[in-house]
């Protein structure tokens, strides 16, 4: 990703985010900001800037909003079934793409779902990372995990933070 | 644990492979029987369009099996960079899976990131190979171990068609052989994922009854024939694996082997089994096996590529 890529994408979120104050609270674009906290356990909840995103799609909320918002799902696969899209009035992620993915109660329903399709319905964490990361990696949006989730303290014991990697060329005793 | 009935499996294996050597007529390996793995077992599809290469999987894995600490932190990318006698990083007893990343030219996403552990084998070689039956597959899909049993002569480390398992040094008293357990005793068995597939940000992998995977992985290519390379890897290939692979990439390139063939291990065994109805010749017939089989997996590139010194450990 070129540093240039960066710096325009910067300068462009920079832009639409003085423009958004504007149009700030309007109903039809929805929440300014969205508290993304399903990761708390090991990252500082995100403060998602909805506003800037919203000016970033062009205002064009199907972009994100796939098949909630009246626009026809981007997936085929989608579209078997979810024809024409419709405005059901559930807009928030978390309606549709289940918080609580990997537990074996949900696991259980899935199998007893015969909308095969829905096997293949992402969990939260996975519709909001494949959603927002592939768009930030093809446009030179931050990219690091840390650019969006400040780590908790669990979360540095997790990637074990406090090892300090030998130096380049020092033997590691691995293996 | 549960219990472990299969009769391809060795001690069935034999039995079976020594009554059509009674008859004397030798049948073609597949058709003494490819197993195919359990009805409903579980598995897990990894979709390498998807990985960003965050460690996450690496991280919860250690965590979840109390590995001992790496060398480096999880969010350290130079592993990436990391080469021993050429080869990338490959899974030990203080990894069970490890991520390496292929560059790539011509990517919109850039380089691609392959995630690596056990592939929980339908009909696995190291538990054909296994002599103590420290090897179960469970009727979940795990290829699961025990140390207890294990001997430490490391025959499946050999006979692995993906050099998976890994011994352990850290011990003399009780050497063992290591490797992913598909989180079998704290997850699996209760209806959960492995640890790493939870983890995931980008949900990479998915869990379900490998059957379901398999028809939705084909699903997947027939919505998008223009991004992925129209195979799943790991649905045929030794006779199948639980973990099975889409890619947008020919899969040569991410160091899979594609020279292993669709027959599972044990069929070159039970060939030799058939051949020569004798137990003590069982042990030569064996290593005549795993000496095609190391033939065939020299055939492959990459990640799967023994590493030299395993050469010294065979000895
Ligand atoms: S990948 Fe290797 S260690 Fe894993 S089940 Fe298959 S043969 Fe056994
Ligand atoms: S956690 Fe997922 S995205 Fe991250 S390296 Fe592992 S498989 Fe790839």
């Amino acid at each position: 990703m070129g540093l240039s890529r960066v710096k325009s994408f910067m300068i462009l979120i920079g832009s639409l985010g003085f423009l958004a104050g504007a149009g700030n609270g309007l109903a039809e674009t929805g929440p300014d900001t969205v508290v993304l906290d399903s990761l708390a356990e090991f990252y500082e909840p995100v403060q998602f800037n909805h506003a800037v995103h919203v000016d970033l799609a062009e205002g064009k909320c199907a972009k994100c909003h796939h098949h909630t918002t009246g626009a026809a799902p981007l997936e085929p696969r989608c579209l078997e079934c979810h024809k024409g899209g419709s405005d059901g009035g559930v807009y928030a992620c978390r309606d549709c793409h289940p918080l609580k993915r990997f537990e074996a109660d949900y696991l259980a329903a899935l199998d007893g779902d015969r909308q095969r399709f829905h096997l293949d319905k992402p969990g939260l964490k996975g519709a909001l990372h494949r959603n927002c990361l592939t768009c930030h990696v093809e446009n030179g949006g931050p990219a690091g995990c840390q650019d969006c989730h400040a780590r908790n303290a669990k979360g540095d014991a997790l990637f074990r933070a406090d090892i300090v990697a030998p130096p380049p060329g020092q033997p590691t005793g691995g293996h | 644990m549960k219990n472990f009935n299969r009769r391809n499996f060795l001690k069935g294996g034999l039995a079976t492979g020594l009554a059509a050597a009674a008859t004397g007529a030798p049948k073609p390996a597949a058709a003494s029987g490819t197993f195919g793995g359990y009805p409903n077992s579980m598995g897990v599809l990894v979709d390498f369009t998807r990985c960003v290469g965050c460690r996450s999987c690496e991280a919860a894995c250690n965590k979840e099996q109390g590995l001992p600490a790496p060398d480096k932190p999880f969010d350290d990318l130079s592993v990436f960079e990391e080469r021993e006698n050429g080869q990338q990083r490959r899974t030990s007893e203080r990894a069970y899976t490890v991520v390496n990343r292929y560059d790539q030219t011509d990517r919109k996403s850039g380089p691609v990131f392959r995630k690596f552990q056990c592939n929980h084998c339908n009909e696995p070689a190291c538990l054909t190979s296994c002599f103590v039956n420290a090897y179960t597959k469970t009727p979940e899909g795990a290829v699961a171990y025990n140390s207890k049993v294990c001997v430490g002569c490391r025959t499946c480390m050999v006979a692995c068609p993906f050099y998976v398992p890994a011994y352990s040094y850290s011990s003399v008293i009780n050497p063992v052989v290591k490797k992913c357990v598909m989180c079998y005793d704290t997850r699996l068995k209760f209806g959960r994922p492995p640890a790493c597939v939870e983890a995931c940000p980008q949900e990479v992998m998915t869990f379900g009854h490998r059957d379901d995977l398999i028809n939705l992985g084909h699903e997947r290519i027939r919505n998008n024939p223009d991004k992925y390379v129209d195979h799943i890897y790991g649905e045929k290939e030794v006779g199948g694996t639980a973990w099975m692979y889409m890619s947008d990439v020919p899969f040569e390139q991410l160091g899979f082997n594609t020279n292993l063939g669709n027959e599972p291990i044990i069929s070159y065994v039970k060939d030799f089994l058939t051949i020569v109805p004798m137990v003590l010749t069982i042990w030569p017939a064996l290593f005549t096996g795993f000496y095609l089989l190391a033939n065939r997996k020299k055939a492959g590139v990459g990640a799967e590529k023994p590493e030299p010194k395993q050469e010294e450990k065979k000895s």
